[in-house]
């Protein structure tokens, strides 16, 4: 039971860090512009496939800096020709637009990739035990991932609250015009922050290549778990993304080690459900099975319950 | 909200000819379009095509009253579509069952009532907020059927999903829904029936009242009505036709599996509404009619249709917000002032570069497919009927020459197109009566 308990945090919470490094850049961008971009998971799948793509030419630790520049500034390009041009329609030309994107990114990596998985390797370097608990041995690669994300997390605390670029970019998301008065040139500012989003998601995608499955349907998969991570904490909200990320990545990972089921916990305080009927499935299936449907359900709870979000101020 | 059920108040329409013909006669039209159909198009793959049109129409259509008439963007509108379809095709398999004496042609009513109460449901959670939130719900609300679809077997069937017949039900006039044309029929009965409730809606105080929310919440707000209470009363009468659509789908194929709840659905209705235009009524059958009419058609032409598909949406949303009716209305008032013919030459004129850019566009892509997915079995290609290897250089030349040559030329046309239109524009609005 504690091995379990132990693993499962543990992989919980490099789920949560990696679901985290692509909530802050959409979270961050979301603040800014008032704009959901649909297609950030796509920049985190293009980031794992141009990781792969260059780990086989130059190796794994060149791929980890160049994916994500390249990515970025792909994010870049997007941000300045595309989503500058949808913008004078309005929020929903925007939302559409990138919804657009997502479609045309899953279609042009299936163009070049093809639809089944592509055989990312974890680097030689890391390719061994990092350490055994109860008989399991932890995977090297996984700490690294782990330290990665939590590295880039501080890092980006740091230059948020720190530097003169975070104020700049703080003081963007309230004061634009204020800011554009003082001097600063926001739209590049905007078109600088899309571009880090964006890389920071491709990093996510790099890292997470390896461990995870490189295949042409990672976008969709992920996409919308990151969507309610963003309106779980409140959407615009840097730390209620971090929370909501670390709080969906343990449940989901503990709720596929739990196979019990909603009649197994009535039964053993002495309930026993009707006759088996079209419903029964809802009380007879087991956590385990349920695990994907849960962010959702904690998406419509708290927008019941809470709708701004965990720690969201903002009521769009 | 009782202020929305009265009646709306207008001075009463005048009873001649002229006005019950302009009133009623695109309807007439319609339905003889509709009737005449068949024998035009006698082939069964046409029928079939335009069997799947109709369906695609209502579901657009009740998308468009979100999207178009309140300003609601979902991502998870196939929701209602799809439980529509489940509960009709129990439904058919209980009427089967148990000998019930209800024809097939009352089953779209059971994904009706099926769309209206999940829309009551979800509505009550999603439509408290507009804009970027309510997308958002959507999609998770989306998310959550579509995975809950893969989880409840008994009810959603699973992978295989749940099949019926709908020649067990009861037969009224001899009818047996086994063949293709009648089943066409039924689909352009509901399809008309739900196009008309649909239009009628836009045009009461109600219908007003959601434009209304849909420009200006707060200013709704002001005039004495809750916007929160109208999104949610189009929400659910949305759902209502999308229920319609999914009974309707259910009776055509025969089967409904967990795909019918799917994003991709969502994406599918959502793709076919905008390209059609959201601004217009006729927008969304427009669209509807080309989405199918290519998702049926550029799929046997093509395997990477949906890169296309995907293209065409960008470009319409970077370059053509209004989508296809919205480009047509553009012309109404040249149309009115008969100097269309003015435009045309310089139309002709950029269609023609216009076109061998995208032939050019084309080419790229797919030599590009084929040498990047399935270079394995052979480099040997035919486009537009023309033979050749995609290894080779030539066909590269050709289709940079195509592409950018084209391009040149097309951008050389633009400044003459809007030439033409403004030199137009300005002769209809001065014969345009003062």
């Amino acid at each position: 039971m504690l091995e379990l308990v132990i693993i499962s945090t543990l992989n919980g919470v490099l789920y949560g860090m990696l679901l985290f490094l692509l909530a802050s850049g959409l979270t961050l961008i979301f603040s800014m512009m008032g704009v959901i971009n649909f297609a950030h998971a796509s920049f985190y799948m293009l980031g794992a496939f141009f990781g792969f793509q260059i780990s086989q030419w130059l190796g794994f630790w060149p791929a980890l800096v160049i994916a994500p520049v390249l990515v970025g500034a792909i994010g870049a390009v997007v941000e300045r020709w595309g989503l500058r041009r949808v913008h004078r329609h309005g929020h929903v030309a925007e939302l559409l637009f990138t919804f657009g994107l997502a479609f045309v990114i899953e279609e042009l990596v299936q163009m070049v990739w093809g639809k089944t998985p592509v055989d990312f390797r974890v680097p030689a370097l890391l390719d061994f035990p990092a350490f055994t608990i109860f008989s399991t041995n932890y995977p090297a690669y996984k700490m690294f991932m782990l330290l990665t994300a939590v590295a880039i997390f501080i890092a980006l605390l740091l230059v948020l609250t720190r530097t003169r670029v975070g104020l700049i970019i703080q003081a963007s998301l309230t004061h634009p015009n204020m800011v554009a008065m003082l001097g600063h040139n926001v739209p590049r500012v905007f078109m600088m922050v899309f571009g880090v989003g964006t890389g920071l998601a491709a990093v996510a995608g790099v890292i997470a290549g390896p461990a995870l499955v490189t295949q042409s349907n990672m976008a969709g998969l992920l996409g919308p778990i990151v969507f309610v991570i963003v309106v779980v904490g409140g959407l615009g909200s840097l730390l209620g993304a971090f929370i909501a990320s670390l709080l969906i990545g343990l449940i989901q990972t503990f709720a596929v080690s739990v196979n019990l089921s909603l009649a197994d916990v009535l039964g053993a305080v002495g309930i026993t459900l009707g006759p088996d009927n079209f419903l029964s499935d809802i009380w007879q299936v087991p956590v385990a099975q349920v695990a994907p449907i849960i962010p959702y359900l904690l998406l419509v709870l708290v927008l019941v319950f809470r709708p701004t979000g965990l720690l969201g101020t903002r009521d769009t | 909200m009782t202020d929305l059920a009265k009646p709306a108040t207008r001075a009463a329409p005048s009873v001649d000819a002229p006005a019950l013909a302009r009133r009623y006669g695109a309807w007439i039209v319609t339905a003889l379009v509709l009737a005449v159909l068949p024998k035009i198009f006698t082939s069964g793959s046409a029928l079939t095509m335009m069997s799947l049109m109709g369906i695609m129409i209502v579901f657009a259509l009740s998308y468009n009253m979100l999207l178009g008439q309140t300003g609601m963007l979902s991502f998870g509108h196939a929701v209602y579509y799809g439980l529509g379809g489940f509960l009709a095709v129990h439904a058919m398999n209980t009427f089967a069952r148990d000998g019930l004496p209800i024809p097939v042609a009352l089953v779209p009513l059971v994904g009706a009532l099926s769309g209206l109460l999940f829309g009551i449901i979800f509505g009550a959670v999603s439509t408290r907020r507009g804009g970027t939130a309510f997308a958002m719900i959507s999609l998770g609300l989306g998310e959550l059927v579509g995975s809950s679809s893969l989880i409840l077997r008994s009810f959603f069937g699973g992978e295989e999903g749940i099949s019926t017949n709908r020649t067990k039900l009861f037969h009224v006039l001899g009818l047996t829904f086994g063949p293709q044309l009648q089943v066409y029929y039924l689909i352009a009965g509901w399809c008309l029936l739900s196009m008309i409730a649909m239009y009628a809606l836009t045009c009461t105080p109600f219908g007003r009242m959601c434009n209304a929310v849909r420009d200006n919440p707060e200013r709704a707000q002001f005039v004495g009505y809750n916007p929160q209470t109208v999104r949610f009363i189009a929400f659910c009468l949305s759902g209502l036709f999308a229920g319609i659509a999914g009974g309707l789908a259910a009776i055509n194929f025969e089967i409904v599996n967990a795909g019918y709840v799917g994003a991709e659905q969502s994406g599918t209705v959502l793709l076919a509404t905008f390209v059609g235009g959201v601004g217009n009524f006729i927008g969304p059958v427009l669209g509807a009619i080309l989405v199918t009419y290519l998702q049926v058609m550029l799929s046997d032409v093509t395997e990477i249709w949906q890169l296309y598909f995907g293209l065409m949406f960008i470009g319409m949303v970077m370059f053509a917000p209004g989508g296809l009716a919205g480009l047509l209305m553009m012309h109404a008032p040249l149309w009115h002032a008969r100097v269309l013919h003015r435009v045309l030459p310089a139309y002709l004129l950029a269609l023609v570069p216009g076109l061998i850019t995208l032939t050019g566009a084309s080419l790229v892509i797919e030599m590009s497919y084929l040498l990047l997915v399935k270079a394995s079995s052979g480099t040997a290609m035919t486009f537009l009927r023309v033979p050749f290897d995609a290894a080779g250089p030539l066909p590269w030349v050709v289709a940079a020459v195509l592409l950018v040559g084209g391009f040149w030329v097309f951008r050389r046309t633009w400044p003459v197109v809007a030439d033409a239109w403004s030199d137009a524009l300005g002769q209809a609005r001065t014969r345009a009566p003062a």
